[in-house]
């Protein structure tokens, strides 16, 4: 244990080009699964809050269900989508880091989307009369609230960061795990760890949870500052 | 802080993910080669590719699995070109026509590796089928990949070579990993169980304990590698030109020499014999 | 009145139940422009639900309740509701009054010399560009009161507005409504603060268990109230007042 933390540390002090590489295309393809997935699934999620139709209760069970996604059986169905045998063969999007992004945003979706509506809805049963009496329509409303509560949704959002950033399952499959153009963090873990490598695994798995915290601990600092701002 | 920080920082990210160098996805000149994870975990491809590409200018990417799943890759067209090591399965499905133009590039081979206290008493062996018996006879802990990869297809035979039919005939002693080499050796070595590994992952596996190499050199565990085209007829977005050029610097004396060249710890792995 | 006025609002048989209980029973009134009007009740008479009613936020399970004229959808809205609680968006307080103005789709220029406008009727120009949701109670009650003023409305319904805040901001609340009072816009307020009702309205609507029970100008209803409830009311509220409230 102790040889592996200081082989995390010492890859970290190295500079190791491989390495960056790995974790920078680790950021890239998480990040913009993030991106994606929030500019969908925000609006998806407060839509589903302030809206009443028949069925609304079964879709958010099934939006809840969804966030228990396995991550191989996304990873599974978008192979089968982009494989040359499949629907989107033509596109030649398989073992591309676009590929991963693509399995990485159905798996987070989900989760920003389920949590999102939560945090709307309840923010709804405060906002909702008032946003009514100013003659707000729902689908303004639901944008006015995704605005104001925007602070909280970052939870939602680190949720789905943590999640995309942890899998393993889906960008193996679709990404191929191929050295130098779709090789992650997980995915290098994942070798090591198939090679009997465990130093270098576990060094790798400190590096990855390095990186996370940082992210997080950014994101904990801003929602601070922003709530003491805006009250 | 707040809305426009929010914004530059979301632009910053976008950014980030445009500039910062996307691997060769534009580059045209690459091909997709499906190989096995052990040939990957040699390190024998992190030697060849960049001379492939200084010689060629080509990116040869390889997505490694096991070798069954290899195979499958080209059979679906997902992959231009199939490096694999399971000759009676490749002549199989160049006979059904799924791939064509195929080469003999290599052999490596296997190794029995068991405790140092050698409970069969296998060592000094030449007979690898003998050397089975023997750890059959003894019930001695044998730890096996049972993954159906090209190693534990080879495994099998050499069980079927010393008379035993290891599917009805293993005990509690046959241990069933499910694993791949590396994963499989660490069981062993925590065990002191013998098992049957590829050279390249011995050499690179660093958790020994108390195991060592007990018998080489039998030519049954000998593994011949072959590089086969996807059939353009049955996928005609298959890079032929490109992958013809992969398979022919393996086999030219060129790509012969770099095989010949990779070492691990100043031993060699790999055995060129590519037909002239 | 103007040309198209939604004055007289008319409740004809207004009621409404839930899980099967009558919270407010056959309520038939006509409100006018001109008096502002106190709804004055006890707790749980129903006074927010008529509110409620009246301003839309709920539909009646029986009855009607008829405006004048139809308020066109997309334009300004000409009631306006300020709540018990006042609900302000994380912005400044000039962005809260500028979002009610943009919904009412006033044009972009001239949002901010509205809002500007509103704010200083309330008294809180030098709060303008502060977090709304960091001003005290008392402060975004008014601020409450300034967006629903700004777009002018000509009804302005207030349920029990001072009922959260201190003696010293209820009475800054209670000179702005008295100032919009003055500018034109009918005041319909529910509260059961008895001076406060004296202070602002010309005339007492009086609920009990969800019916109407009396209506009269506001005088003669603390001096001579008719009906029992209203007298068992005022004496409640009110114990050594009864017979000496004539002054």
């Amino acid at each position: 244990m102790r040889g592996a933390f200081s082989e995390a540390l010492g890859l970290i002090g190295s500079f190791d080009p491989g390495l960056a590489g790995i974790i920078v295309l680790s950021l890239e393809v998480s990040l913009s699964a993030v991106l994606l997935a929030s500019a969908i699934g925000l609006p998806l999620g407060a839509a589903l809050a302030v809206a009443r139709f028949p069925g609304r209760r079964a879709v958010i069970v099934a939006l809840n269900a969804l966030m228990g996604l396995p991550p191989v059986v996304v990873g599974l169905a978008v192979y089968l989508l982009l494989s040359r045998a499949g629907p989107l063969g033509e596109l030649g999007l398989l073992f591309t880091p676009v590929a991963m992004v693509i399995a990485q945003t159905l798996l987070v979706l989900p989760i920003i989307a389920a949590l999102a509506r939560q945090a709307i809805e309840d923010a709804w049963s405060e906002y909702e009369e008032q946003l009514r009496s100013l003659g707000v329509g729902e689908f303004d409303a639901a944008l006015t609230l995704l605005w104001d509560i925007r602070f909280s949704l970052l939870t939602a959002v680190l949720a789905g960061l943590g999640r995309a950033s942890a899998e393993v399952g889906a960008v193996m499959i679709v990404g191929g795990n191929i050295d130098g153009v779709t090789r992650v963090m997980t995915t290098a873990i994942a070798l090591e760890t198939s090679k009997g490598d465990l130093p270098l695994a576990l060094a790798l798995g400190m590096v990855l949870i390095a990186i996370v915290l940082a992210l997080n601990a950014a994101a904990f600092l801003l929602k601070e500052a922003a709530q003491r701002r805006y009250g | 802080m707040g809305g426009r920080t929010t914004l530059a920082l979301i632009v910053a990210v976008a950014a980030l993910g445009a500039v910062a160098p996307a691997p060769a996805v534009a580059q045209e000149r690459f091909i997709t080669v499906s190989s096995t994870t052990s040939t990957e975990n040699s390190g024998l491809f992190r030697h060849l590719l960049p001379l492939f590409r200084a010689a060629t200018g080509i990116e040869a990417r390889v997505v490694a699995l096991g070798t069954g799943q290899a195979l499958d890759m080209g059979r679906r067209g997902d992959a231009d070109v199939v490096f694999v090591h399971d000759k009676a399965k490749e002549l199989v499905m160049l006979e059904e026509g799924w791939f064509v133009g195929r080469r003999d590039v290599m052999v490596n081979d296997f190794v029995l590796a068991g405790p140092r206290s050698d409970p069969a008493r296998i060592a000094g062996l030449r007979d690898a089928g003998a050397a089975l018996r023997r750890i059959y006879d003894a019930r001695s802990p044998f730890a096996s990949r049972a993954d159906r990869s090209g190693t534990h297809a080879a495994e099998v035979r050499l069980w079927q070579a010393a008379g035993i039919d290891i599917a009805s005939q293993k005990g509690p002693w046959y241990r069933e990993t499910g694993s791949g080499m590396g994963a499989t050796l660490n069981i062993a070595s925590a065990m002191n169980a013998y098992a049957l590994a590829d050279r390249g992952t011995w050499l690179s596996f660093r958790n020994r304990g108390e195991l060592a190499v007990l018998l080489e050199g039998d030519l049954r565990l000998f593994n011949q590698y072959g590089v086969m085209l996807v059939n353009p007829a049955k996928h005609p977005h298959v890079k032929q030109a490109l992958g013809m050029q992969f398979i022919e610097w393996l086999v030219s004396a060129e790509g012969q020499r770099a095989i010949a060249e990779y070492r691990i710890g100043g031993e060699p792995l790999f055995f060129p014999n590519a037909a002239r | 009145m103007n040309r198209g006025s939604i004055l007289p609002l008319r409740l004809e048989g207004v009621c409404f139940g839930a899980g099967g209980r009558a919270i407010i029973e056959g309520v038939s009134v006509e409100l006018e422009a001109g008096s502002s009007t106190i709804i004055l009740g006890a707790n749980g008479a129903g006074k927010s639900l008529l509110m409620r009613l009246c301003h839309g936020l709920l539909a009646p399970t029986a009855g009607a309740v008829r405006w004048s004229a139809a308020e066109r959808p997309g334009a300004a809205r000409r009631q306006a509701m300020v709540f018990q609680r006042p609900v302000m968006l994380r912005r400044s307080a000039l962005a809260n009054v500028t979002y009610a103005l943009a919904r009412a789709n006033v044009p972009r220029a001239e949002r901010e010399r509205l809002a500007l406008e509103a704010l200083e009727s309330a008294g809180l120009l030098s709060l303008a560009k502060r977090p709304a949701r960091v001003l005290s109670g008392g402060e975004q009650q008014r601020l409450a009161l300034a967006r629903a003023w700004a777009l002018h409305p000509e009804v302005l319904f207030l349920d029990e507005p001072t009922a959260s805040l201190d003696p010293g901001a209820t009475r800054e609340i209670e000179n702005v409504i008295k100032a919009f009072d003055a500018a034109g816009t009918k005041i319909v307020m529910a509260t059961h603060n008895l001076g406060q009702a004296r202070r602002i309205g010309d005339e007492v609507l009086f609920l009990h268990q969800g019916r109407l029970v009396e209506r009269a100008p506001v005088e003669r209803f603390f001096s001579q109230p008719e009906s029992a409830e209203a007298k068992a009311f005022i004496r409640g509220e009110l114990p050594w007042a009864v017979g000496r409230l004539s002054h």
